[in-house]
């Protein structure tokens, strides 16, 4: 029998996060799945979704915290099927504790991480002991991609049956792509036996060698080697084909052009099966945020040009993008404190990722705080995952945000182990102040304060 | 602090302040005694973390003429051998309380960088391919010592502009100090998107003639490697600015080293258009120039601004 695919330390267990008995009070709760978007009050107990009723209809009882939502909104907790925990090997970025609170911090209710660790997560054994650790450590509920190919050199698969078999979600070589066609091919020939998604890093390194920011006017004045968009597009393009072919199933990381986005688009219209995340960086971030050299704006794929970024708001709207993903992707100060195009690729995101796509898109009516949320959820589906939902007899997967609270990024420092945070410094409306997740409160805002009834 | 880190710190009073000043230099640099008391006591830091003959002895010969005292600083047999990092060997000199840091480097943005680690004033003498302000600022001065004014001159830079720094900061200049710039080239060696700089960009050397002043681009031998031209052979019968090519109106000019055979023929650079022995002299004035401007607290460089974060 295949291992459960999401880990964390366990609801219940000694010494760990209790199951909630809460009853969020007042609060606007939105979750366009499940058609809620008026003020309720919302009872969970036992970590459970125990009943939903207008606002002022429940009171709690002994055992029940009150938690003030009048004036807040409660959402279903995020799923970021996308984030770099470093641990093995680099925990000095960042580990499934530091990782995990930053996820929470963020209202993140689950998260996905990638194999591009020291060892590679390219082996059963070794995800085995990082499950275990998760169970020990994480905060919120993880689930692992372990690597396509061994050591992510692109050339032989890995035990991906065993690897499903130890609870593997699907299989990537994020911060690589996998170059050789017949390589990927084979990888979605065998996904008949194994299952799991393919979820690829586009980049064609023989374009994007000896770049460091995207190809155009910025990069042409800083005199820094441009990454093309046809680095990132044209292996979109093939990978869409190659996928259609073979009738596999894969998902698209971290779009960030124009043509991209059309290769997803047409690649669905003729029914193939793909999928695709954006981060909230190249949605709100553009080539020219890079002409002060800043590292904390190096990240691959580099953030494009600013028609690029509308095409990418376009295609979340439409659905041509299914899901918001961080790559929230931490490094320690003395690895970015460095000239430009020596830093290495990379910015964190999930504390951020709410806020600055609130601020951003939702405050100028961009697009609608109902779509948001449910991109910010969608990736759970993507993978297999159940979605977090606000209904009763669901687990409680959920996020209280003040969208009125305005605050600094990085004012406070971070729960994250790194500060490499592309919008450290800008000011944000929306905070996240508590989240719940697989039915334990995972994070509280430091200065909320709840009143035990 | 001020620094020079581009050519966008100085707008074209700063840069007419500088090559007046250099004109004043350029008269002690014809007295016996060569050197002037302006900078005594000063120390002048230069950081070269890439091989240099011209631009790092004209500033030490700068520096002296001014009376500074000159740490010359190079990565090879150092510290930066050892791993230390960029960062650190900045804090480290700058314990020593540099006046001026000089800094040359194979990194785009490295002398902004420093600038925020030490309380020197910044000098960048090449930050990768980015921008090497004070060859900018040479060849306004030799070029202005020639014609006079700028203003309406047709210049172009024709060669390798994608790998080079001195392409970026000349444009700017260039059009800065009123002159119309175009960029020539293999189209595998123009960067895309150069002409938001507010050059024009042509790919053969056809409407050559039209210049008024042709200033050409070191073609390094690397370039062959990474296949960005077919050969040098190629390259030369395209692109080599030679007696052909240049008619007698037109004036010569070449940042150094000149590979002779290549970008230009050995019968140019010998002749009387070519201003190339001219920058040379005019490279230790013009830094004299920029020390001194530095130094004694004009206003000629724009403090420079803030990092903006959105």
């Amino acid at each position: 029998m295949a291992a459960p695919a999401l880990v964390h330390n366990p609801v219940g267990a000694p010494g760990t996060l209790p199951s909630a008995n809460l009853l969020v009070s007042g609060a606007h709760v939105l979750d366009p799945r499940a058609r809620l978007d008026a003020l309720c009050d919302v009872l969970v107990r036992g970590g459970a979704i125990a009943q939903i009723a207008p606002a002022g209809e429940l009171s709690p009882d002994g055992q029940t915290e009150l938690v003030q939502g009048a004036g807040r909104h409660l959402l279903p907790a995020f799923v970021d099927p996308h984030v770099h925990f470093r641990t093995p090997g680099q925990e000095h970025k960042e580990d499934l504790e530091t990782g995990t609170r930053a996820a929470a911090a963020g209202g993140f209710g689950a998260v996905i991480a990638m194999p591009n660790t020291d060892p590679v997560l390219d082996s059963a054994p070794l995800l085995r002991s990082l499950r275990e650790a998760a169970a020990r450590e994480a905060r919120v509920p993880v689930g692992f991609l372990p690597a396509i190919t061994r050591g992510l050199e692109g050339v032989e698969l890995t035990e991906m049956a065993e690897l499903m078999g130890e609870g593997a979600l699907g299989f990537t070589d994020d911060g690589r792509p996998v170059a050789s066609a017949g390589v990927l091919r084979k990888a979605l020939q065998y996904q008949r036996l194994c299952g799991g998604v393919l979820t690829l890093h586009e980049e064609d390194p023989s374009l994007s060698h000896g770049g460091s920011m995207y190809e155009g006017a910025v990069s042409a004045a800083l005199g820094i080697g441009g990454i093309p968009s046809v680095s990132e597009s044209t292996m979109v393009a093939r990978d869409a084909e190659l996928a259609g072919y073979e009738g596999g199933r894969v998902h698209f990381q971290h779009l960030s052009c124009t043509a991209s986005v059309q290769a997803v688009a047409a690649a669905k219209d003729r029914g193939f099966r793909v999928s695709a995340e954006v981060t909230p960086h190249h949605l709100l971030l553009c080539d020219e945020h890079v002409r002060g050299l800043d590292t904390r704006m190096k990240m691959n794929p580099p953030l494009a040009g600013e028609a690029d970024r509308i095409a990418l708001i376009e295609g979340l709207r439409s659905g041509a993008i299914d899901c918001l993903a961080t790559d929230h992707a931490p490094h320690a100060p003395h690895e970015k404190e460095v000239p430009f195009e020596q830093a290495p690729m990379g910015t964190t995101g999930l504390e951020t990722a709410f806020a600055a796509l609130y601020t951003e898109l939702v405050l100028p009516g961009v697009l609608e705080l109902g779509l948001v949320v449910k991109r910010m959820t969608a990736g759970a589906a993507l993978f297999g995952l159940p979605t977090p939902t606000i209904a009763v007899g669901e687990p409680a997967n959920l996020t209280l945000v003040d969208l009125g609270a305005e605050w600094v990024a990085g004012e406070n420092g971070w729960e994250s182990r790194s500060e490499n945070c592309c919008f450290a410094g800008r000011r944000l409306s929306g905070r996240v102040l508590m989240t719940v997740a697989a039915g334990g409160i995972a994070y509280r805002e430091r200065a909320f304060s709840v009143v035990a009834a | 602090m001020n620094h020079l880190l581009s050519i966008e710190d100085l707008d074209r009073a700063g840069i007419e302040r500088i090559v007046e000043q250099a004109a004043r230099f350029a008269e002690v640099s014809d007295r016996e005694i060569k050197k002037v008391p302006a900078l005594r006591g000063r120390m002048v830091l230069n950081l070269f973390y890439e091989a240099s003959t011209r631009t790092r002895s004209s500033f030490e010969l700068a520096a002296k003429r001014l009376s500074a005292d000159v740490v010359n600083f190079v990565s090879s047999g150092s510290s930066v051998e050892k791993g230390e990092s960029l960062k650190d060997t900045v804090l480290t000199l700058s314990a020593h309380k540099p006046d001026v840091i000089v800094i040359r480097t194979p990194w785009a943005g490295a002398a902004e960088l420093v600038s925020g680690w030490t309380s020197a004033a910044i000098v960048n003498a090449g930050d990768g391919k980015h921008e090497h302000p004070t060859q900018a600022l040479l060849d306004v001065y030799t070029l202005q010592r020639r014609v006079g004014s700028l203003d309406g001159a047709s210049i172009w830079i024709v060669g390798d502009v994608a790998h080079s720094r001195v392409a970026r900061s000349n444009v700017l200049a260039f059009q800065r100090m009123g002159a119309k710039v175009t960029v020539a080239g293999p189209p595998t060696l123009i960067p895309r998107g150069i002409e938001a700089l507010g050059c024009d960009v042509r790919f053969t050397l056809e409407e050559l003639p039209s210049a008024d002043v042709v200033y050409a681009l070191r073609m390094q031998h690397e370039r062959m490697s990474e296949a960005l031209v077919p050969s040098l052979r190629e390259y030369a019968a395209c692109f080599q600015v030679n007696a052909r090519r240049l008619s007698p109106r037109q004036l010569l000019m070449h940042p150094g080293p000149v590979n002779r055979g290549v970008e230009l023929s050995g019968e140019v650079v010998d002749s009387p258009q070519a201003l190339i022995t001219s920058q040379v002299e005019a490279g230790v004035v013009v830094r004299m120039a920029v020390l001194y401007e530095m130094l004694s607290g004009s206003r000629a460089f724009r403090p420079v601004p803030e990092p903006q974060l959105a």
